[in-house]
């Protein structure tokens, strides 16, 4: 999965739920379903999400970058460094 | 994961705090729809291209894409319907050290605003020309646009599309422009990419995003949200580089054809303007105050500011990372 044994980025996802517009982006297009629809609604009644699984987000930062309302953004673990080997 | 909504501190630590206008936040864009998503793309390439955003100057036209203008935290004019072209050409002619974007709706820059487009393109003015396609009127409430695929439903087409749309790429192509690229609003990082080539080049750039408009032409159609017209874009757009722009036709919910089409040099209308007056008055021939190497040598040196800038850009972690 990972080549020459690279060592796998991890980013923490930051949800604004109030001005998510639920449109379900992140969600839907999140390549390693990190992300979910929570139940709960938000002032303007939309569902924005959640990570149901936050230890598999890779700090891609698709969800980031097709996020129509700027209301996610993801910041990489500091001790993980792009490139870096498990040797 | 955290949610984070203590907005002040949201708005500080955002990737987008600096390049939107975050007071005027939560935007006016309907739930689903692509815009949102285009301007993180063009903020991404803000950042890696190295230019000084200090000399940027972002231009729309009216309708709901024309709102970019205002919400970015640039330089920027939000102009009548129709002339982001013409005030880009006269900021652009009045002050050449800055760089012109032009963010605007298919219907803006294609139907009212349809001349200045060719005509900005003939003359290859140095532009960067973003035009959000979603085959509608969106903010006039989805009447029938020159790009609007045959047999599409608008408010002034109910039984369906009978006119001949429109091929952006295939248009601003035949009239001279040197940079041309179609990608949908799912494509983020070929936007990114695309946006980021155009940034760095000279001559006329024009790069067509389709993106859906929920809440008009998707539901007039009844094709379903925007996560379906995300997908319906990921299954049914072929990437075809350097594609004849003369097959990049669109019909209703049929493929797409994406990709960078055209990428070539040719003088810019600045240049042209240089080339024709040395020749006339000689080399004592000055524009702006300044002759013609005397520019070229301000230029050069902006460029290396451009590049040191960028290295340094790339060097750091992606936006947020
Ligand atoms: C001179 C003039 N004519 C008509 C209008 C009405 N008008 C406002 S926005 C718009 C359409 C914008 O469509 P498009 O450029 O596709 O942008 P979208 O809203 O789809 O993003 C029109 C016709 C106007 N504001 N000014
Ligand atoms: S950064 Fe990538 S992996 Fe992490 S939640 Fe966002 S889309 Fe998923
Ligand atoms: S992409 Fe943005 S607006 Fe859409 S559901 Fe996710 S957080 Fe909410
Ligand atoms: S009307 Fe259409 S284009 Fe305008 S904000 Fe809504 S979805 Fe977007
Ligand atoms: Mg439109």
């Amino acid at each position: 999965m990972f080549f020459n044994n690279l060592k796998p980025l991890h980013g923490n996802v930051y949800v604004n739920e109030t001005w998510c517009k639920g449109c379900g982006f992140c969600v839907q297009f999140c390549p390693t379903n990190v992300l979910d629809i929570s139940p709960g609604y938000n002032a303007k009644g939309y569902h924005p999400p959640y990570a149901k699984t936050p230890e598999r987000c890779h700090n891609c930062l698709y969800c980031q970058m097709i996020c129509p309302e700027f209301a996610i953004f993801v910041k990489g673990d500091d001790e993980c460094v792009k490139g870096e080997t498990n040797q | 994961m955290s949610t984070l909504n203590d907005i002040a501190q949201f708005k500080q630590v955002s990737p987008m705090s600096g390049i939107l206008r975050m007071e005027r936040m939560p935007h006016i864009w309907c739930p689903g729809c692509g815009i949102g998503s285009e301007v993180n793309s063009f903020a991404e390439a803000i950042r890696r291209s190295g230019i000084d955003q200090d000399k940027l100057t972002v231009i729309s036209g009216i309708g709901c894409t024309g709102r970019v203008a205002g919400y970015s935290n640039f330089d920027s004019i939000h102009t009548t319907h129709g002339r982001a072209i013409p005030v880009a050409t006269g900021m652009h002619l009045a002050n050449p050290k800055l760089k012109v974007v032009v963010f605007s709706g298919e219907g803006d820059l294609s139907g009212i605003g349809g001349n200045h487009l060719i005509h900005a393109a003939r003359r290859n003015m140095d532009m960067v020309v973003i035009c959000n396609n979603n085959f509608t009127y969106g903010m006039t409430g989805g009447q029938v646009t020159p790009t609007t695929p045959g047999g599409a439903i608008a408010s002034t087409t109910p039984y369906g599309n009978y006119e001949y749309p429109f091929s952006l790429p295939f248009l601003a192509d035949a009239a001279g422009a040197t940079y041309v690229a179609r990608w949908t609003s799912v494509h983020a990082r070929n936007v990114t990419q695309a946006i980021e080539e155009a940034l760095a080049r000279k001559g006329f750039s024009f790069i067509e995003i389709i993106s859906p408009c929920t809440t008009l032409y998707l539901r007039r159609n009844r094709l379903g949200d925007g996560v379906d017209w995300l997908q319906y874009f990921q299954e049914n757009t072929v990437i075809k580089h350097g594609c004849d722009t003369r097959e990049t036709a669109i019909d209703y919910q049929g493929k797409i054809v994406i990709g960078k089409f055209v990428d070539k040099q040719k003088p810019t209308y600045l240049e042209s303007v240089d080339k024709r007056y040395v020749q006339v008055v000689g080399d004592d021939y000055q524009l702006y105050g300044k002759t013609v190497p005397e520019r070229e040598a301000e230029e050069k040196a902006e460029q290396e500011r451009i590049a040191a800038r960028r290295a340094a850009a790339l060097a750091e972690p992606e936006a947020g990372a």
